[in-house]
C-alpha cells in the first residue's frame, strides 16, 4: 500500500497547483523511497529513463525552427485564405475531415499527423479560417475552443485508427504480452476487433464537430449582441 | 553498422538547444537571463552527451532542470514574433508555395518509413528499421527547413531565432513528457501496478462476467490516467484483472478483450494531464491560456467511447 504514495503526491500536487515538473519528480522520489531504493538509485532511474525517452521531445525541437520560419512567412494566414474559398467549409467539418484522414491513413500504417507538424501550422488555422469566413471576426474564447478541438481531432484520429494496423506498437505490444503468458493470440483478430471502436470514435467526433459549429455561431451572435462588434 | 541513427538527430537537437541557450545568455533584456540560459544549456547537454554520461549524473541534471523550473527561473524572452500585417503580406507574396515545405514533412516521413528501412547491403544499413519512423520525420523536418529557406529567401539565423522564441513559449513543459515517462518507469520498478490491480480485484464483485468487463475497461482507463500511458497500464491491468477473470474464470475471448481493453486505455489517455505530449504540450503549442483546454474538449468523446467499449466487450467477449 505504501507504494501508492506517489499517486497521492501527484493528486495533492496537482490540486495545490505546484509546478508540474516538481510534482512529478517528487512523486517518483517518494515512490522510490517507499520501495526501499536509495536516493542515488532513484536519480539513476530518472537519468536512464530521461535519456531513453529523448525521442519524445525530438520531433518538437526539430520541427520548431521550420515551423516558426514558415509561420513568420504567413503559412497560417495562407491556410486561412485557402479555406475561405471552400464554400461548404466550417470549423467542425475541417476537423472532422482531418480526423477521418488521420484514422484511415494510420490504420493503413501511414502516419501523416502530429501536433507540431500538422495541427499548429495547418489544421487549426484552417478551422479558424473556415469559421471566420462564415462569421467574421471571432471572440477570443471561440478561437481557443476551435484550437482545443483541433488538438482533440488529432488525438482521436491518431488513437482510434492506430490499433487496426497490425505492424505497429499497440498490436505488437499485446501479442508480446500474451507471449510472456504462453498464449497464442492472433494479431489479425486483435486488429479487427479494434474496428468497431474506431467507428464509435468517429461518430463521437461527428457529434462534437456539429456541436462546435453550433457553439461558434452562438458565441459570435452573443458577442455581436453585447456590442463592440465581437472583436474581443 | 547504421548510417543514420537517432543519436545523430539527438546531437542536432542538442546543438540547436545550445544555440538557443547562447542567444538567451547574450540577451540583456531577457527577464530571467541566467536561469533560462542554464535550463536550455543543461537540456542541450542531455541531448548531446546523454549516451556517454552515467545515468546518475543525468538524474542530477534532471533534478537541476526541475529545480530551475520550480523556482520560476525559466521564462520566455521579451522578443515578439512578426506582426500579423507582415505575415499577411508574406502570405500574399509567396502564395501557395509556402505549403510545399509544410507538406514535405509528412511526405518525407511517410516515404522514408516505407523505403529507408529496407535499404541495406550486407551488414551495412542506412537506417535501423526500429527507428525508421522518427528518422524519417526528422529528415522531413530538415528537408522542409532547406526548402523553406529557399522559398522565403530568409537567412539561416531566422529559423534559429524564431524557433528559439517558440521553444521558449513551450518552456519547461517541453520536458514534461520525458519526466512523466521516467515516473512511469519508477512506478513499474517499484511495483505500483500490482498493488492497484490487487485493490481493484478485491474491491469489485468480479464473479459476475459483466462486472469483470466493467472492472477491466474502467481499470484500463483509470490506470492509464494515473500513468499517462496505456501501454504501461495494459500489462498490469490485463495481468491483474483481464486474464484471471475474463479469460480464465469466464472463458472470454482474449483477442477481443485485449483490443477493446487497449482502446479503453486510450480513452484514459484523452482524459489525463499525465499524457503531457498529447494533451498539455499541444495546449501550449496552440497558445491556449487554459492548459487543460484540450482535455476538456476531449472528455465527452473519451467518456462516450469508453461506455461504448464496455457495452461492446460485454456483448462480444463471451460470445465469439
Amino acid at each position: 500500500m505504501i507504494k501508492l504514495v506517489g499517486l497521492l503526491v501527484i493528486a495533492l500536487g496537482f490540486a495545490l497547483r505546484f509546478n508540474t515538473l516538481l510534482v512529478v519528480l517528487a512523486a517518483g522520489i517518494a515512490t522510490g523511497l517507499a520501495a526501499g531504493m536509495s536516493f542515488n538509485e532513484i536519480m539513476t532511474l530518472f537519468g536512464r529513463y530521461f535519456v531513453e525517452t529523448r525521442y519524445m521531445t525530438l520531433p518538437v525541437v526539430l520541427m520548431v525552427p521550420v515551423l516558426a520560419l514558415l509561420e513568420r512567412h504567413g503559412l497560417q494566414e495562407r491556410a486561412e485564405m485557402l479555406i475561405r474559398r471552400a464554400q461548404a467549409a466550417t470549423a467542425g467539418r475541417v476537423l472532422l475531415l482531418y480526423t477521418a484522414v488521420r484514422q484511415v491513413s494510420i490504420s493503413l500504417g501511414v502516419n501523416v499527423g502530429g501536433h507540431p507538424q500538422m495541427v499548429r501550422p495547418l489544421v487549426a488555422p484552417m478551422a479558424e479560417g473556415a469559421a471566420r469566413a462564415r462569421h467574421g471576426e471571432l471572440p477570443a474564447k471561440t478561437v481557443q475552443a476551435i484550437r482545443a478541438h483541433a488538438a482533440a481531432a488529432e488525438n482521436v484520429g491518431n488513437f482510434f485508427g492506430e490499433d487496426i494496423f497490425v505492424a505497429v506498437g499497440a498490436v505488437l505490444l499485446m501479442r508480446g504480452f500474451f507471449e510472456t503468458q504462453k498464449m497464442e493470440v492472433g494479431v489479425w483478430a486483435m486488429a479487427l476487433w479494434g474496428i468497431p471502436t474506431a467507428f464509435v470514435a468517429f461518430a463521437a467526433m461527428i457529434w462534437r464537430a456539429r456541436r462546435l459549429d453550433r457553439r461558434i455561431a452562438a458565441e459570435v451572435a452573443a458577442a455581436k449582441q453585447s456590442g463592440g462588434g465581437g472583436g474581443a | 553498422m547504421t548510417l543514420l541513427t537517432l543519436e545523430l538527430f539527438y546531437q542536432l537537437c542538442g546543438a540547436l538547444l545550445a544555440v538557443v541557450a547562447w542567444r538567451i545568455a547574450r540577451d540583456a533584456s531577457h527577464p530571467r537571463r541566467w536561469g533560462s540560459a542554464a535550463f536550455w544549456s543543461l537540456l542541450a547537454v542531455v541531448f548531446l552527451f546523454g549516451r556517454q554520461l552515467p545515468p546518475v549524473v543525468t538524474g542530477y541534471i534532471v533534478l537541476a532542470l526541475v529545480g530551475l523550473a520550480a523556482l520560476k527561473q525559466v521564462e520566455r524572452s521579451r522578443a515578439d514574433g512578426a506582426p500579423r500585417e507582415v505575415r499577411l503580406a508574406e502570405a500574399v507574396r509567396l502564395g501557395n508555395r509556402i505549403f510545399v515545405p509544410a507538406l514535405l514533412i509528412p511526405l518525407t516521413a511517410v516515404m522514408g518509413t516505407l523505403i529507408l528501412g529496407r535499404l541495406r547491403t550486407g551488414s551495412f544499413a542506412l537506417v535501423d528499421p526500429k527507428q525508421v519512423t522518427l528518422v524519417s520525420l526528422s529528415l522531413g523536418a530538415l528537408l522542409a527547413l532547406a526548402w523553406a529557406l529557399r522559398v522565403s529567401g530568409a537567412p539561416l539565423r531566422a529559423p534559429v531565432a524564431e524557433g528559439g522564441r517558440l521553444l521558449q513559449v513551450l518552456g519547461w513543459a517541453l520536458i514534461l513528457p520525458q519526466l512523466l515517462a521516467a515516473l512511469g518507469g519508477v512506478f513499474a520498478q517499484a511495483g505500483v501496478g500490482q498493488v492497484v490491480a490487487e485493490i481493484v480485484g478485491r474491491a469489485l464483485p468480479a464473479q459476475q462476467p459483466f462486472v469483470a468487463v466493467v472492472a477491466y475497461c474502467a481499470g484500463m482507463a483509470l490506470f492509464t490516467m494515473c500513468l499517462g500511458n496505456a501501454f504501461a497500464a495494459f500489462a498490469v491491468i490485463t495481468g491483474g484483472i483481464g486474464l484471471p477473470l475474463i479469460v480464465v474464470q469466464h472463458h472470454g475471448n482474449p483477442a477481443i478483450m485485449a483490443a477493446i481493453g487497449m482502446l479503453s486505455g486510450y480513452c484514459g489517455t484523452l482524459l489525463t494531464p499525465m499524457a503531457a505530449n498529447f494533451n498539455l504540450v499541444p495546449a501550449l503549442l496552440l497558445e491556449l491560456p487554459d492548459r487543460n483546454a484540450v482535455i476538456k474538449a476531449q472528455a465527452p468523446i473519451a467518456l462516450a467511447v469508453l461506455a461504448a467499449n464496455i457495452v461492446l466487450m460485454g456483448a462480444c467477449v463471451y460470445r465469439f
